[in-house]
């Protein structure tokens, strides 16, 4: 169909050369009224938006440092502009992060700065038109907002920030994104991205743990808003469903099954994601996170732990304390949230899981870092704990293991191509081009040291692979959640039917 | 002494500008609340940690260094070359000179090369960088054109054609203690100041506010310990008061 379908793979950190305005006509279906409604936003485009527009952006200065500061720092230096994983794959300039972040910074020169409004031509800066609207959406649509630039900036300046204020002002004048808006919808209504009632999810759930015993012969419980339980597991809703997220949700069944740990899922809160963060809007990601809070409590909770989900991560480690804390009523014991890989490398330090490696021996795994886990949270006590606990529990439960290119992994990770609420059919071709940094990536890694797989932690790096990697000529089921080959390695033995309790934890380590 | 009279006033007016500008867009950043923990990770998870990182990307350019050996070097190069030429300068304003300015005089004397080389080649990768060129503004060949003469005219008045020094010190001596002294009328330094001036006006409203900026970074600056100590804004605190789904 599209000319994109067949890439060939470039040699690694390649700079494209410069084609202006290749990507401009790339941009999302537009929120319609009903959208935009639901979550307080105007639902078309409003007569003065010019005013309103600016009016929104002095707002976000006063109540943003990060804006302020990113907004005057600047110095054009250009350590940004070969670090985007959306302009390597198109070399359209303005996926430069600088070039990306001029198109707000232009508007708050023109209407903000003494230079700007006295010798606009001097410093860029210019009237807000539709053609500048156009671009906003357009480009700030082909942010993922990975926050890799920010690494390599010599301040820090981060456009995930500068494209989040921006979907915030479009939003606040009536143009939002169809996908974000429609899905946080469905998460204020039915609790989801799915939009999967409580009914759907415990029939779903009640299959799995079915799958699961004909599989193992194991009876693996996937419990459903149980009071009392110990453990609220919060994770994306794809991994109810979706493949191979939903080997990954096995994964953590029997990780806890093995635990002999006392857990619940919500359907009040049974979507780890907030796609508020996309679109800039604390009020919105604020509402988000009250869920998980609100379910913690109904459901009595003394400790929450998230699945594999990167941009949840985010929000739940570095922002949920912040916008539904302080969460005094669960145990002081353990961190509020917990990350699925600190829970299941506790376990193996402790021993407490009988791993048998050789059932991954089929496979040869590389580790794609997920961007918003990698540069914007952490796991465990020491910095970097991120990379370092997910690879040791793959080492835990693989014998073949080999990392990317050192300046593709860790902090320097690829985004996906699919991050920041990009992950919509009507993006594909940016979706597709953004991947191929870390698909060039892994066809090196594939050619020279026999990769098979690639495991990942993050719901939307999972679809985003599973749909563009035979594109580049890698087949959809080479992407693995991280928790599957837990799964595949996990040794279950079967308890008495009675006795999932935290006491038998002994009797069940020892097995 | 027309001359040394609209300098002299110039100069006030150019500190007092520097002085005040600054002053309020350091204020502005300070009061100006960060609503969400963003450091970039991974990140130091103690206070201590963030001063050292503050001082490795202020100090080594740490995050440049990341992204591109040549923009570092040649940043790096100018960057410091520059802090030594002010540091010399010092002399021109401390009577008796302090005795680590005199120890840094023979660095010093020969950083105006330096720095001028790392100008000239932040300057060339404008031109010859497509990506750099693509982002260049006419205000960033401006200000590399303000800095190159700056230190052109300097560096002309050390090796070529010398000033009356002890004339300059005078004057600027005198302007410290309200005691005017006339200005030699020597047009090299007259470029010179003049270009200083510029430099001063155009420092609290340009770019170079990347100076003051960058420890304001909530990128950077940020300790990274959000699920042990509660971040909240006050904006953010104001939503809290307002009823929601808990209990």
């Amino acid at each position: 169909m599209a000319d994109y379908e067949t890439i060939p793979i470039n040699t690694l950190f390649e700079i494209p050369k410069l084609n202006p305005g290749v990507m401009k006509e790339s941009s999302p279906f537009v929120a319609a009224p009903a959208h935009q409604e639901a979550l307080g936003f105007p639902g078309e485009l409003v007569d003065n938006w010019q005013e309103k527009a600016i009016e929104k952006l002095g707002e976000l200065l006063e109540k943003s440092r990060a804006l302020r500061v990113y907004m005057d720092g600047c110095v054009k230096c250009g350590a940004c502009t070969d670090k985007c994983h959306y302009f390597l794959g198109t070399g359209d300039p303005k996926n430069m992060p600088v070039a990306r972040q001029d198109l707000l910074r232009k508007i708050y020169r023109r209407y903000f700065t003494f230079s700007g409004k006295y010798f606009p031509k001097l410093v860029g800066a210019e009237d807000l038109t539709k053609e500048v609207l156009d671009d906003w959406y357009s480009y700030f649509h082909q942010c993922s907002q990975c926050r890799r630039c920010s690494v390599y900036c010599p301040y820090g300046i981060d456009t995930a920030e500068i494209s989040m204020a921006a979907r915030e002002i479009m939003d606040h004048i009536g143009k939002g994104q169809k996908y974000c808006n429609e899905i946080l919808g469905k998460v204020h209504k039915i609790g989801n991205n799915l939009g999967l009632p409580e009914k759907a999810l415990i029939n779903t759930l009640e299959d799995l743990e079915e799958d699961i015993e004909d599989e193992t012969g194991v009876k693996v419980r996937i419990p459903v808003n149980e009071k009392g339980a110990d453990i609220l597991l919060v994770t994306p809703s794809a991994d109810f469903f979706a493949e191979p997220h939903i080997d990954g949700l096995i994964g953590y069944a029997k990780v806890f099954h093995q635990a002999g740990a006392s857990w619940t899922v919500s359907s009040y809160a049974s979507e780890a994601a907030n796609f508020a963060m996309f679109i800039g809007s604390y009020e919105q990601m604020k509402l988000v996170a009250e869920r998980i809070r609100k379910a913690a409590q109904d459901l009595g909770v003394k400790r929450i732990i998230f699945g594999e989900c990167g941009h949840a991560w985010r929000v739940a480690y570095s922002f949920m304390n912040t916008l539904a804390g302080p969460f005094d009523f669960l145990d002081p014991a353990y961190p509020v949230p917990q990350h699925i890989c600190e829970y299941t490398w506790d376990l193996i330090q402790k021993d407490k899981l009988t791993l048998d490696k050789s059932a991954n021996d089929h496979m040869t795994l590389t580790f794609h870092d997920s961007c918003n886990v990698a540069r914007g949270s952490r796991m465990g006590d020491t910095p970097g704990g991120q990379f370092e606990i997910p690879r040791a529990i793959i080492k835990a439960v693989c014998n073949n293991f080999v990392d990317m290119a050192p300046d593709t992994i860790k902090e320097g990770t690829f985004c996906c191509g699919g991050g920041g609420g990009l992950l919509t059919d009507d993006l594909m071709e940016i979706r597709t081009k953004g991947a191929s940094p870390r698909m060039t990536a892994l066809q090196e890694v594939v050619k020279d040291s026999g990769v098979t797989h690639m495991a990942a932690i993050c719901a939307i790096c999972k679809t985003q692979f599973a749909k563009i990697m035979p594109t580049y000529g890698i087949g959809m089921d080479r992407i693995v959640s991280l928790h599957q080959l837990v799964s595949n390695a996990i040794v279950l033995d079967v308890p008495p039917e009675d006795e999932v309790e935290a006491e038998t934890n002994e009797d069940v380590a020892t097995a | 002494m027309l001359l040394s009279t609209i300098f002299a006033v110039l100069f006030y007016l150019a500190t007092a500008f520097l002085v005040v500008g600054l002053a309020y867009k350091i204020r502005l950043y300070a009061r100006t609340p960060a609503p969400l923990k963003i450091p970039t990770t991974p990140a130091p998870v103690t206070q201590t940690g963030v001063v050292l990182r503050m001082f490795r990307e202020v100090a080594f350019f740490e995050s440049l260094f990341k992204s591109n050996k040549w923009t570092w070097l040649f940043g790096w190069v100018f960057h410091f070359a520059m802090l030594l030429v002010v540091l010399r300068h010092l002399r021109y304003f401390t009577e008796p000179v302090w005795s680590w300015v005199n120890l840094i005089q023979p660095f010093g004397k020969y950083a105006g090369f330096a720095m001028l080389a790392g100008l000239l080649a932040l300057w060339a990768r404008r031109f010859l960088v497509e990506r750099v060129r693509y982002i260049s503004g006419p205000s960033d060949h401006l200000m590399l054109m303000l800095l190159v003469g700056i230190a052109a005219s300097g560096l002309m008045m050390k090796y070529v054609v010398h000033t009356d020094i002890v004339a300059l010190k005078a004057f600027a001596l005198g302007l410290i203690y309200f005691n005017w002294q006339p200005l030699p009328a020597d047009p090299v330094l007259i470029l010179h100041l003049s270009l200083v001036l510029i430099l001063m006006f155009v420092f609290p409203i340009s770019k170079l506010l990347h100076a003051p900026g960058v420890f304001f970074s909530p990128s950077r600056n940020q300790v990274d310990n959000p699920r042990e100590k509660r971040h909240l804004a006050p904006w953010a605190a104001a939503l809290d008061s307002e009823p929601n789904g808990g209990e």
